[in-house]
């Protein structure tokens, strides 16, 4: 097969390399909200994603319900968050938990600020990034859109530095453009773009911009087809990938015909 | 063939003292000398799906067996949920 051949065939983006773990897909997917776990298996698949994200709550005492026997864990790399924790402390005390629970040493760290934004607390999340690295951890972590900030977690030692586009669970897409690019730019690290996905195109520009990948879970679990949905953001992941690669060609005010205008009719 | 004015023993209770504890967050009745794999035995859910802390101190997995719970211990259970 010679090398045309095997670029027009092989249609999927190189894989993932976060610290030491390789993974097929871009694309990280959330287990929240959705309706009932065949629903989330089914979008699960169709978003082709390894990794998902998962929560660690307390128990419910009446259910014998639990989310692990639903993921094929030979399938899905589960990625623990520390979502709801507002202070480095309990962000810390998550993490051991999900180390006992066998989760191993891989963390998406959320230390949020506001309940009402969702917005990270750099403080807190830099402080806990801090801990966290020396105590073992591999540190996924969730940050503002602030190229300092991102700076800051990179040289804290995270393994991946994962800015939001927009506010969790708002659906405006990328917001700032200019301040990922700085980012990207700036950042040694893999950036992953982590919230505010609303639909298939902003995954596509996520990935034009450069991400190295993107994180969602309310865009494909509050889609009205969900599945559908995490089938258009896998798809998107790889265009944006592709197009990012390509060169895209520069901004014109004016047209630039496409046909010769040499030997048109009539001259 | 009771005699009603034969006054029958009281039977003392067989059960063992209870003690209270606070488990993930709420008032909890368990029998004293309870260990934590007899409390995680009582819960619907396999023990092998959570992670215990007795005092903010996670309680290791080899360790449930043999730690005994005290009157007024915080035990918190946790395990994994849908996430983003």
């Amino acid at each position: 097969m010679n090398t045309e051949t095997t670029r027009e065939t092989d249609t999927r983006p190189d894989p993932l390399v976060l610290g030491d773990r390789t993974f097929r897909s871009r694309l990280l997917v959330g287990t929240g909200k959705y309706s009932d776990h065949e629903t989330m298996n089914a979008a699960l698949a169709a978003s082709g994603c390894e990794v998902v994200t998962v929560a660690i709550r307390r128990v419910d005492l009446s259910s014998e319900d639990n989310l692990l026997t639903h993921l094929d864990r030979d399938r899905y790399f589960l990625l623990p968050n520390t979502a709801g924790c507002f202070n480095a402390e309990d962000a810390i005390r998550v993490c051991h938990l999900s180390r006992e629970l066998g989760l191993g040493d891989w963390v998406k760290l959320e230390v949020l600020g506001d309940k009402q934004t969702l917005l990270p607390d750099p403080i807190g999340t830099l402080d806990a990034c801090k801990t966290l690295v020396a105590e073992g951890f591999k540190v996924l972590v969730y940050s503002s859109d602030d190229p300092v900030m991102a700076l800051r977690l990179q040289d804290a030692g995270a393994t991946s530095v994962m800015p939001a586009g927009s506010p969790i669970g708002s659906g405006q897409g990328i917001l700032n453009r200019n301040n990922l690019a700085i980012i990207l730019e700036q950042l040694d690290v893999p950036v992953i773009i982590d919230a505010g996905v609303g639909t298939a195109s902003d995954v596509t520009i996520a990935m034009e911009l450069g991400a190295e990948g993107v994180l969602l879970n309310t865009g494909i679990a509050g889609a009205q087809d969900p599945i559908s949905m995490a089938h258009a953001m896998r798809h998107a992941l790889d265009a944006g990938w592709y197009a990012a690669r390509a060169g895209r060609i520069p901004r014109r005010r004016y047209a630039q015909a496409s046909s010769p205008t040499e030997g048109v009719l009539g001259e | 063939m009771n005699d009603s004015h034969e006054t029958s023993p009281i039977t003392p209770p067989i059960t063992p003292p209870m003690i209270e504890v606070l488990l993930n967050g709420a008032a909890h009745q368990l029998a004293s000398g309870s260990t934590v794999s007899s409390l995680l035995d009582q819960l619907p859910i396999e023990p092998t799906a959570v992670a215990v802390e007795r005092n903010r101190q996670i309680v290791p997995r080899s360790l449930h067996s043999s730690t005994v719970i005290e009157v007024g211990d915080h035990l918190e259970v946790v395990t994994i949920v849908g996430g983003g």
